[in-house]
C-alpha cells in the first residue's frame, strides 16, 4: 500500500520537476525536499482537509505549459483600475503584457529575479512562513515553484494605484506553482489584487504567497479566482501583522472545480486589525474550501471575519476558521462568522467556526448560520412586478452584499457584482 | 372590474375559502370584515397568487381570468396588496427594488425602462404622498422600520405602481392614528374612477377614514352578508355573532 502511495507521490512530483529549472538554494527549499520525503497526499482522515478530498489534483497527469500566444488581455483586467499589471500566462511571466514602470518606494519584479538581485531580503523572507515542513502543497511549492511576483514597499510609501496580478491559463491540464513574496515595510499602504483566470483549457494552480506587513503598515489584499470549471486550485496565505497594522483579505470565488484556501496569519504585534472576508458563489459539483487561521499572540488586537457562501446546484461550500487568542493576548476582540444561503436541495455547506482561547480578558464570537432564500421575500418582491428570476437575483445580490460593501475599489465591486449578475441570469 | 365566482381555495387539504362570490367595479371602495380566521388573509394572498394554496374557481380582472398567472404577472395587470406584514428584505434597497417592479412591469406590457430622471422624479412625487422620509426610501426594504413605516412603505409602492385594484390587508394594524390618518389619506388620494380598492379589515375604526361603498362580511369562507358603510358600524356596535348564529340572536 505505501509503496503504492509513494509510486503516486513521485509521479505527481514528476509534473513538476522539469519546471523547476530556477536555482533555488534556499534553506526553505531544503526544508521542504526533506519534509517531501515523509509527507504524503492529505486525505480527509487529517482533520485539516476532513471535508475535501484531493484526488482530482492528485491522480491528474499535467502536460508540459505550452508556450503562450496572447496578445489581448483587456477582458481580464478591472475597467477603470488603472493598476500596476504583473501578467503570467501558463505560469510563465509575460513582460510585454505586463505594465511595471518602476515607482519610487516600491519593487515590483518576478520573484525568479528578485532572488537574484535582492538577496539579502529575499533570504530574510522567502519560507519563513510558508508551511512547506507540514503541509503537503506548501512544501511542492516550495520546492518547485516556477515564478512569481516578489514585492516590495519601501517604508513610509503609500502606494499609488494597485497592484493587480493576473494570472491566466491557456493551456490543457497545466499545473504551477507560483510563489509570491510581499514585504510592506513600516507606515506603506498597498492594495493588491491577485486574479486568477482561465482562457482556455485547465489547470491546476497550487499558489503559495507569504506577506509581511511590518509597523504601522496597511496591506488590501483581493483574491479573484475565477478559473474554468475544470481547474484546480491550492491557495496557500501567510501572513505576519507586526504592530498596529491592518491587514485586510477579500478572497472571491466564483468558478473552479475545487479550490482550497488557506489562511495563515500571525498577528505578533500589539494594535493589529485583522479583516477576512469570503465570498464563493458555486454551481454545478464545485467544491469551495476555505481554512482560515487567525493567531492573536500580543493584547490589544481585533479580528473581523465574515464568510459567505451561495450555493447552487449539488456544489459543496467548506469553511473552517479558527481563531487562536494566546495567553498574553488580553483585550483581544475576534468576531467570526460563515453564512451559507442553499438554492438547492443538492448543495451542501461545512462550517466550523473555532475559537481557541487562552487569555481571560477577551471579546470573542462567533457564529454559522445556513438556510435558504426567503420564499416569503420572494413573494412579496413578485407582488410588486419583480420577476421571479430578478427577485431571486437580489435576494442573492443582497446576501452576497455584506461581503461586496466591503471591496473599497469601486471599479473592483463593479465588476464582482457583473459577473455575479450574469450567473444568476 | 374584479370578477370572482365560487372561489375555494385550500392548504395542505383544509379548505379556507369554500365557495367565495364577490363583484368590484371601478370606482369603488369595498371593505371585507370578519372574525379572526375567517379566510380574510388568504383572499388576500390567493388574489395576490400566493402559490401555496389549491385554488378552484374564476378570478377575472377587466374580463381576463388572472387564476393562473403568476404573482408578477397580476402585479402586471394591476393588482397590488399591501401586507399584513409587510416582509423585511436586509440588503436590497427599496429604490433599487422598486426600480426592478416598475421596469419588470414595463417590459412585460412590452414597455422601454422608465428614465433614470422620470423615475426619480415619480419616486419624489409619491414619496411626499405618504409623508415618508427619504431616508427611508434608500434604506434596505423594511429593514428596521416602525410598524408605522412599513405601513407607510406599502401605499408608498402602491403609489408607485398605480394599480387597478388595491388589496388592503389589515393596514390598520399597528398604526397609531397619526399614521393611520396619513396612510388612508394616501389611499384616498390614489383612489380614481378607474381603480378599485378592497379594505380588509377587523375594526370599523379604518372606515371612518376609508369610506367603502360597500361592506361584506367574511366567514367560514364565504360572504354571509354584504351591505353598505352602515353594516359596519352595525358589526362595531353587535359583533359578528348576530350574523353566525341568527336563530341564537332570534
Amino acid at each position: 500500500m505505501s509503496v503504492v502511495l509513494e509510486d503516486k507521490k513521485q509521479a505527481f512530483l514528476a509534473n513538476f520537476v522539469a519546471k523547476s529549472a530556477d536555482k533555488d538554494s534556499s534553506i526553505a527549499k531544503q526544508e521542504a525536499l526533506k519534509a517531501l520525503e515523509n509527507l504524503e497526499f492529505p486525505t480527509t482522515r487529517d482533520e485539516y482537509w476532513k471535508y475535501t478530498r484531493v484526488g482530482k489534483i492528485t491522480n491528474a497527469n499535467y502536460s508540459q505549459s505550452p508556450s503562450f500566444n496572447v496578445s489581448d488581455i483587456s477582458r481580464y483586467l478591472v475597467e477603470g483600475l488603472g493598476a500596476y499589471l504583473v501578467v503570467f500566462v501558463n505560469g510563465f511571466f509575460s513582460e510585454e503584457l505586463s505594465e511595471i514602470s518602476q515607482a519610487k518606494g516600491i519593487t515590483i519584479c518576478p520573484i525568479a529575479k528578485a532572488r537574484k538581485e535582492h538577496v539579502d531580503e529575499f533570504d530574510q523572507h522567502f519560507g519563513r512562513l510558508s508551511k512547506h515542513e507540514s503541509q503537503f502543497f506548501s512544501a511542492v511549492n516550495t520546492v518547485y515553484n516556477t515564478n512569481g511576483v516578489y514585492l516590495n514597499i519601501e517604508k513610509n510609501s503609500v502606494v499609488d494605484k494597485p497592484i493587480h496580478m493576473i494570472n491566466l491559463t491557456d493551456a490543457a491540464n497545466a499545473a504551477y506553482n507560483p510563489r509570491n513574496l510581499f514585504i510592506v515595510e513600516e507606515n506603506a499602504e498597498v492594495t493588491i489584487i491577485n486574479s486568477y483566470e482561465t482562457i482556455s483549457g485547465s489547470s491546476f494552480t497550487n499558489s503559495t504567497t507569504e506577506i509581511y506587513v511590518n509597523e504601522g503598515a496597511t496591506v488590501d489584499s483581493y483574491i479573484l479566482q475565477n478559473q474554468s470549471e475544470t481547474s484546480k486550485q491550492v491557495n496557500e496565505i501567510d501572513v505576519v501583522q507586526k504592530a498596529n497594522s491592518i491587514y485586510t483579505a477579500n478572497t472571491v470565488t466564483l468558478n473552479g472545480e475545487l479550490v482550497r484556501n488557506n489562511y495563515n496569519i500571525e498577528v505578533k504585534g500589539q494594535g493589529c486589525k485583522t479583516n477576512l472576508y469570503g465570498l464563493c458563489l458555486t454551481s454545478g459539483n464545485q467544491h469551495i474550501d476555505n481554512h482560515t487561521i487567525i493567531d492573536h499572540i500580543e493584547p490589544n488586537c481585533e479580528s473581523n471575519e465574515v464568510y459567505i457562501g451561495v450555493l447552487d446546484d449539488s456544489s459543496t461550500a467548506v469553511f473552517n476558521g479558527k481563531v487562536f487568542v494566546r495567553s498574553e493576548a488580553q483585550k483581544t476582540n475576534a468576531y467570526q462568522q460563515n453564512k451559507n444561503m442553499l438554492l438547492t436541495d443538492d448543495a451542501s455547506a461545512y462550517s466550523k467556526p473555532e475559537l481557541e482561547i487562552y487569555a481571560d480578558d477577551v471579546k470573542c464570537s462567533h457564529g454559522s448560520t445556513t438556510g435558504q432564500v426567503d420564499e416569503e421575500a420572494i413573494f412579496y418582491l413578485r407582488t410588486r412586478g419583480v420577476s421571479e428570476l430578478n427577485a431571486r437575483k437580489m435576494m442573492i445580490r443582497a446576501f452576497a452584499n455584506e461581503i461586496l460593501e466591503n471591496i473599497k475599489i469601486d471599479a473592483l465591486r463593479a465588476v464582482l457584482e457583473s459577473k455575479i449578475d450574469e450567473r444568476f441570469s | 372590474m374584479l370578477s370572482i365566482k365560487n372561489l375555494h381555495a385550500s392548504v395542505d387539504g383544509t379548505e379556507i375559502l369554500k365557495g367565495l362570490n364577490l363583484e368590484v367595479n371601478a370606482g369603488e371602495v369595498h371593505a371585507i370584515m370578519g372574525p379572526n380566521g375567517s379566510g380574510k388573509s388568504t383572499l388576500a394572498s390567493v388574489l395576490a397568487g400566493k402559490e401555496d394554496y389549491e385554488v378552484l374557481g374564476e378570478i377575472t380582472l377587466n374580463g381576463k381570468d388572472i387564476s393562473d398567472l403568476a404573482p408578477e404577472e397580476r402585479a402586471a395587470e394591476g393588482v397590488f396588496l399591501a401586507f399584513q406584514y409587510p416582509v423585511e428584505i436586509p440588503g436590497v434597497s427599496n429604490v433599487n427594488f422598486l426600480k426592478t417592479a416598475v421596469n419588470d412591469i414595463r417590459a412585460f406590457k412590452g414597455l422601454p425602462p422608465m428614465l433614470a430622471k422620470d423615475f426619480l422624479k415619480l419616486l419624489k412625487e409619491k414619496r411626499a404622498l405618504v409623508e415618508l422620509d427619504k431616508k427611508l426610501t434608500n434604506r434596505s426594504v423594511n429593514e428596521g422600520f416602525s410598524g408605522g413605516e412599513k405601513k407607510r412603505n406599502e401605499i408608498f409602492q402602491m403609489a408607485m405602481l398605480k394599480p387597478k385594484l388595491a388589496i388592503l390587508d389589515e393596514t390598520d394594524s399597528g398604526l397609531d392614528i397619526d399614521a393611520l390618518r396619513i396612510v388612508a389619506n394616501g389611499v384616498n388620494k390614489l383612489k380614481s374612477a378607474d381603480n378599485a380598492t378592497i379594505v380588509i379589515t377587523h375594526y370599523q375604526r379604518l372606515l371612518d377614514y376609508i369610506i367603502p361603498d360597500f361592506v361584506h362580511v367574511l366567514y367560514d369562507g364565504k360572504i354571509i352578508k354584504s351591505g353598505t358603510k352602515e353594516l359596519a358600524l352595525e358589526l362595531e356596535e353587535k359583533g359578528y355573532d348576530w350574523l353566525i348564529k341568527p336563530e341564537m340572536a332570534q
